[in-house]
């Protein structure tokens, strides 16, 4: 079905978003909304760690200082919410996915991403790996504020930002697919913004 | 928990204005009539796409206002000012006007009446609009449940769906009002933001173990929830749906 048209719909153009940039479907915002199922969780650093776990060699973890001593990259990148607003040039700080694995051994192909507050999302493990994934501490130079995720968020910005948990806590590598919270109630499996895979079938 | 129960593709329906009413001086309902829409639960959302005369497109996601009733959809709109497709809709719509729609979206911020009581809402300001569903769905299944609605809003001209709460508010339904910025002469209602005072006694407590929906800008959201947190409410029990200034 060709889309009908609204009869005097014009929009508002915008001369700042790039359609190379902007996925269909999407809005360029400044604003940085927020969007959880719950109330924001507020864990103390002492308390803080992050795992590896599921299939792997040996499980891994870090404290908030040991990770704090891992090396540090900062990433500009777009951001794309599946409630339609993307975010352009984000700065972010954070530790490359590729440093946690580093050294850990598996044969499992995907991965849930685990929070505090129980939320989870999952993915195919090489969509973490290659430079393609961050567990952020930082945005903008400052700490990660708790609403947006902090202490600290995983940051995976080629798919739908509800594919980046924020506060999390670890990943659970799998030999087979999981779907988190999102991905059972009704939002797509795998959430690629430009192929517009946002719900169930899309 | 329960997915939602769309099985297929959500394919762009063609919805038609029938009805439009001015809630607020910034807040418009749109019924639409969607042939073939397959119902929805309380709670959910639709997203709505505008098409231009050149194909240029816009899409926006909005709450649906009106519990399940055959293919009438409404959507409440809070006109944003410096927005692309709000003004469109509050503004522009008349009956007999088509737009896009597809839906009905997600699946956790639901409540059914099989889930029964007790439950309490949390609306701040155009946020009331997934939780008017679930006082409608309540009524029109004739559920007895315990409902408290906590609904804060700037002034009483800024209420959404006055009249219609007045008439609901009685038989297990309990709607209490926060102005926060004016309030009309002879006001005894509360006069201020939700906060920890408020929340228990609005109750129910955290011993009842409500389903709790909150839903309104961030700020709003994150001060409500935390409050909830700190009378002792789990936070799995606490379900909550953010917007903020997003242009939209």
């Amino acid at each position: 079905m060709s889309p009908i048209i609204s009869r005097g719909f014009r929009g508002r153009r915008r001369d700042d978003a790039p359609s190379d940039r902007v996925p269909p479907g999407q809005y360029v915002t400044r604003d940085f909304p927020v969007l959880s199922a719950g109330p924001t969780p507020h864990t103390p650093l002492d308390q803080w760690d992050f795992t590896i776990v599921g299939e792997v060699n040996e499980p891994r973890r870090w404290t908030w200082e040991e990770f704090r001593a891992l090396p540090i990259e900062e990433v500009t990148v777009d951001i794309h919410c599946v409630t339609k607003w993307s975010k352009l040039d984000t700065v972010w700080q954070g530790v490359s996915i590729d440093t946690l694995l580093d050294g850990v051994e598996t044969s499992a192909e995907y991965v849930v991403q685990f929070s505090d507050g129980g939320y989870t999302t999952n993915l195919p493990l090489k969509d973490l790996t290659g430079g393609k994934a961050w567990l952020a501490f930082g945005y903008n130079g400052q700490p990660l504020e708790p609403e947006h995720g902090g202490p600290a968020r995983m940051l995976v910005p080629h798919l739908y930002f509800w594919k980046s948990a924020k506060w999390a806590r670890g990943l659970r590598l799998a030999a087979t697919d999981e779907p988190g919270f999102w991905e059972t109630n009704g939002y797509h499996n795998y959430g690629d913004p430009w192929r517009e895979q946002r719900y169930w079938g899309d | 928990m329960a997915g939602t129960a769309v099985l297929g593709r959500l394919t762009w329906q063609v919805a038609k204005v029938i009805d439009l009413v001015a809630e607020t001086p910034r807040v418009k309902t749109i019924a639409f009539e969607v042939p073939g829409w397959p119902g929805h639960r309380a709670g959910q959302h639709v997203d709505v796409r505008l098409t231009a005369e050149d194909g240029y497109q816009s899409e926006r996601s909005y709450s649906i206002a009106s519990a399940p009733d055959g293919t009438r959809v409404e959507l409440t709109v809070e006109r944003i000012d410096d927005g692309e497709v709000s003004p469109y809709l509050a503004d522009e719509l008349e009956p007999g006007d088509q737009i896009e729609l597809r839906g009905p979206i997600g699946g956790y911020f639901v409540w059914e009446p099989l889930q029964g009581g007790p439950i309490l809402l949390l609306a701040g300001g155009s946020g009331v609009v997934p939780l008017m569903a679930m006082v409608r769905l309540r009524a029109a299944a004739r559920s007895d449940a315990d409902m408290r609605l906590l609904y804060s809003s700037r002034g009483w001209e800024d209420v959404i769906y006055r009249e219609e709460l007045e008439r609901l508010n009685r038989d297990g339904l309990t709607v209490v009002h926060t102005l926060t910025r004016s309030q009309p002469p002879g006001w005894t209602g509360y006069a201020r933001r939700v906060d920890f005072e408020m929340l228990s006694e609005v109750g129910p407590g955290p011993q009842e173990r409500p389903h709790i929906y909150v839903c309104g800008p961030t700020p709003f959201v994150e001060a409500a929830a935390e409050a909830l947190v700190k009378l002792g409410h789990e936070p799995q029990t606490i379900k909550a749906e953010r917007f903020g200034p997003t242009g939209g």
